[in-house]
């Protein structure tokens, strides 16, 4: 017990004495969180919006400012020329356009229903989706205010964003991000740090030495478990207070969770370690293979269900992916773990797999 | 301590073996030497002592246990210190022995007496790290990183390659003392001149073993009369010398040429010789052999 | 005699620590220039900076003619560099090697061919002229690596302990190679652990504790010690540094 101690007191100091090691433990989440945070938000603000009003009825200069009034949309220019629509497109300035036909008004009065075309941008599919919901939502509100509710002919659906009202982009990246730097960290820094023994020749004589093989392993991975959940901490108090991210769960959930993903992740690290000889290489295999499956097969980037077959059942095999799920259930919907079970066992089962592969696979000799 | 029967080791996708028909015996107490250059296949032998390798056919023992079956039991009682052996750069003169300590299941006190005289010389840098200290003062840290738990048999794998002559006369030295205490070590080596430090060595290259002797057996064992010579212009010596036809063999060894007769032919004719070829001041001496001329003489066997 | 290296006063420190000091010394055409001192004395130091790849702190110094100051690219183009640990690409054969090396110094293609022939023929390697330089035997690497290191027909090669852990034979032969790009007129700058290796050379010059201890002939060196080897020698100078644990 006393050289697990020592192996795990050694591990500890070569992570505090390197600079490097420190900044992209720490260093990386922020950064990650910001950027993903801040910058790549895909909300939707002051998108520019130009208007063919064909009308230049009263009602249809009222709707016009409750467009531009929204906070969604920007009304960059008026215009009455339908064909000089095609122009503003194609110079890239706008993303939607709004035309509101001749005669809006009296038209709308007799049918007690307004008529107008929204016109989007689709070469960012997600995009322009997501803008015509924004529109179709103001042209309702501005219906029900002008007509009332009752007076409504027909079914009219009424869409009502659950969990996420204000459509905020941060909810679904910051989840993201999580299953990401856990992924990242947790694989690349036990790869490296196993890699650097054998660079050093200290590995053989760690392999010579009393201490068997599997606590070296154990004694290894414990490090760096731990420094993800503080990792993770950091993580989440950062979402929370900065990016105003919900945590309507369990933080105990949460953490338990995350912990068998950095299980998975650790495995995944002492597998890489056990295939190279260079710290290059198992950097390398660690970045290429964790970094970009990673980005594209958890759903926070591009949503699964819109994959081809093939891909969606090759998203099966990530763990980042089940785990984005369940991080997704107990921070934004706050449920319980009777919600996930299902995604808990798979990632189990991973975590079992990979951490019996590798102690199997993990060389006793050179 | 030591037993190695016709050992092979063939690498992965190589068509050559890298150790070929091994036999070896070191005694318990003994200071052994292996000596060859790089390539000859000394790290791979000492791996497979060390329980790291299994060799591809053949049979080794050490301390009596076999190193493909009882690989724990050997590990507990073996010090080994790698050719790369570098130590933990990070960690401070101090803590590398304490860690060594704690992982062999010992403490620094229970058998400071054993690395006493070589911990001393440390002890001023005890709270600097090890990648901050000089080779010599790096292969004595590693030295008592690998005595630290008082192993019965001691590997050192090229443990002196790379280090200034004073740093290496001092390492042997210290070897030479702790042979005294009963340890039996086993040291590999490409310097031919550290030969004279053990009690046998073998001589080792392109995976055979050459001859296996103490070093007074194997310079005794030179099969031919050697003479040193040497003139003012000694490149031209070399070459003219050679072209003479009289010498079965002429090696340049520092500011001397080593040569060996062929059979018949004399001294004599060969200043003749070389006084033809306008050679002035040769002096000439019949000299006994060193190791590495042997070593020499034996790679021709080869 | 030309003069190919000439250093005056040449220091560099790290901080406090002088690592190299007052380094003057001359080293002419054709000579081969033995760098011998113990581990830590300030050898690496030293070469670096006449290889223009560490700018000095202070004191004056020229290699091939250019200063260690300002004209370090040119200094690079004129010399060669070989160490135990660098030599070739393993994944190449022998000849994209040569190529390569000569590729780089700005060697035209016909050049090239033409030296590239020359090199084979002299060491009788035709057998390896297209193998992977991983395949070839390991002395003949060694062989190789100083000819490609003096391929571009540098002024100077610097040799970084190049016959470390080479068997005898090999060792001998290396020297052989030595030999005769000094007697090109190649200067040649050489380290060595090897004490008959230094009396191989025509000049030696120790370094101790970051300053030139002595510089001679390993002849007068000797007689100015009275004693028979260089390795005494070495012995007698190095074992008074101070800086041992450094």
């Amino acid at each position: 017990m006393k050289q697990f101690f020592a192996f795990i007191k050694k591990e500890f100091l070569h992570v505090i004495r390197d600079s490097k090691t420190l900044l992209m433990l720490f260093g990386l989440p922020i950064v990650q969180i910001a950027l993903f945070g801040f910058a790549l938000s895909n909300e939707v603000k002051e998108v520019n919006l130009v208007v063919c009003n064909l009308s230049n009825e009263t009602k249809a200069t009222e709707l016009i400012q409750k467009f531009d009034a929204s906070g969604n949309f920007k009304v960059v220019q008026v215009i009455h020329d339908p064909n000089a629509l095609d122009q503003w497109f194609k110079n890239g300035n706008i993303k939607m356009c709004l035309v509101i036909p001749a005669q809006f008004e009296k038209n709308a009065v007799r049918e007690r229903k307004i008529d107008v075309q929204l016109i989007a941008d689709s070469s960012d599919p997600n995009l322009a989706t997501t803008l015509v919901n924004y529109g179709n939502q103001i042209v309702f509100d501005f219906q029900m205010k002008w007509f009332g509710q009752s007076t409504l002919p027909g079914i009219n659906p009424e869409v009502h964003m659950m969990y996420n009202p204000s459509l905020k982009g941060t909810t679904n990246f910051v989840p993201g991000v999580i299953s990401l730097i856990m992924m990242l960290i947790c694989v690349l820094m036990t790869s490296v740090s196993i890699v650097k023994e054998k660079e050093l020749g200290t590995m053989e004589v760690l392999l010579v030495s009393p201490f068997h093989p599997f606590f070296i392993i154990i004694a290894k991975a414990i490090p760096y478990f731990v420094l993800s959940l503080f990792n993770l901490s950091i993580i989440v108090f950062l979402s929370i207070n900065l990016l105003d991210m919900p945590m309507e769960g369990s933080i105990l959930l949460l953490f338990a969770e995350s912990g068998l993903l950095i299980l998975v992740c650790l495995s995944l690290g002492l597998l890489i370690s056990n295939t190279t000889n260079s710290q290059q290489a198992a950097m390398l295999i660690s970045l290429l293979g964790m970094l970009i499956p990673t980005l594209i097969f958890t759903g926070f980037l591009f949503p699964i269900e819109n994959m081809p077959k093939p891909l969606q059942i090759i998203s099966n095999i990530m763990p980042s992916k089940w785990y984005y799920i369940i991080v997704k259930d107990i921070m934004i919907k706050g449920l319980g773990i009777k919600y996930f079970w299902k995604e808990t066992l798979i990632l189990m089962g991973m975590a079992i797999f990979l951490l019996a592969l590798s102690l199997k696979k993990f060389k006793i000799r050179l | 301590m030591v037993e190695v029967q016709n050992l092979h080791i063939r690498y992965k996708e190589q068509k050559d073996f890298a150790l070929h028909d091994i036999n070896l015996n070191v005694e318990k107490g003994e200071l052994f030497g292996l000596i060859g250059p790089d390539g000859a296949g000394k790290t791979s032998l000492f791996r497979i002592l060390a329980t790291l390798l299994l060799p591809t056919s053949g049979r080794a023992s050490v301390m009596g246990l076999d190193v493909v079956k009882d690989i724990y039991a050997i590990r507990r009682k073996l010090g080994y210190m790698p050719g790369r052996f570098s130590l933990y750069q990070d960690l401070s003169v101090e803590e590398n022995l304490n860690f060594f300590a704690t992982l062999f299941e010992t403490t620094v006190e229970e058998n400071y007496d054993l690395v006493k005289d070589i911990y001393i010389q440390l002890e001023p840098f005890k709270k600097r790290k090890a990648g901050q200290l000089s080779g010599g003062m790096k292969q004595k840290l590693a030295l008592c990183c690998a005595l630290i738990h008082k192993p019965e048999l001691l590997l050192l794998d090229e443990p002196t390659t790379g280090v200034d002559t004073v740093s290496r006369k001092e390492f042997w030295d210290m070897l030479g003392k702790l042979k005294k205490t009963g340890l039996t070590i086993l040291v590999s080596t490409p310097y031919m001149d550290e030969a004279s430090r053990c009690d046998r060595v073998a001589l080792i290259q392109n995976g055979k073993i050459l001859s296996v002797d103490t070093p007074k057996g194997i310079i005794d064992s030179f099969p031919y009369p050697l003479f040193q010579i040497k003139s003012k212009e000694m490149a031209k010596l070399h070459k003219d010398m050679i072209e003479s036809k009289l010498l079965h063999s002429a090696h340049i060894f520092g500011e001397w040429n080593h040569l060996v007769f062929n059979d018949g032919n004399t001294m004599e004719q060969l200043i003749d010789y070389l006084s033809l070829k306008g050679h002035t001041n040769i002096v000439w001496k019949e000299i006994a052999a060193g190791i590495e001329d042997c070593f020499i003489e034996r790679m021709r066997d080869l | 005699m030309q003069t190919v290296i000439h250093t005056e006063n040449l220091c560099k420190a790290f901080g406090d620590f002088k690592a190299a000091y007052n380094i003057s010394f001359e080293v002419y055409k054709g000579e081969i220039f033995g760098f011998l001192g113990a581990n830590g004395a300030g050898k690496t130091t030293a070469m670096k900076m006449l290889c223009g790849l560490s700018i000095p702190s202070s004191g004056k110094a020229t290699v091939a003619g250019f200063d260690v100051w300002t004209q370090t690219e040119e200094i690079k183009r004129n010399i060669g560099y070989m160490s135990q640990k660098f030599s070739l690409y393993e994944d190449l054969t022998v000849l994209e090697n040569l190529k390569f090396f000569g590729g780089i110094y700005g060697m035209s293609r016909a050049e090239i061919k033409e030296k590239s022939q020359q090199l084979v023929h002299e060491l009788g390697i035709s057998q390896f002229a297209n193998r992977l330089v991983k395949s070839i035997p390991l002395g003949w690497k060694q062989k190789l690596a100083f000819s490609v290191a003096i391929f571009h027909n540098p002024a100077i090669v610097f040799l970084d302990e190049p016959t470390g852990g080479v068997d005898p034979i090999t060792r001998r032969q290396f020297w052989d190679l030595i030999y005769q790009a000094a007697a090109r007129g190649i200067t040649v700058f050489v380290t060595t652990h090897y004490m008959d290796e230094a009396e191989y050379c025509d000049r030696i010059s120790m370094m101790v504790d970051g300053e030139i201890k002595a510089l001679d002939t390993p002849e007068n060196l000797k007689k100015q010690f009275g004693v028979e080897t260089m390795d005494e020698v070495f012995y007698e100078l190095a074992r008074k540094a101070q800086r041992k644990g450094d």
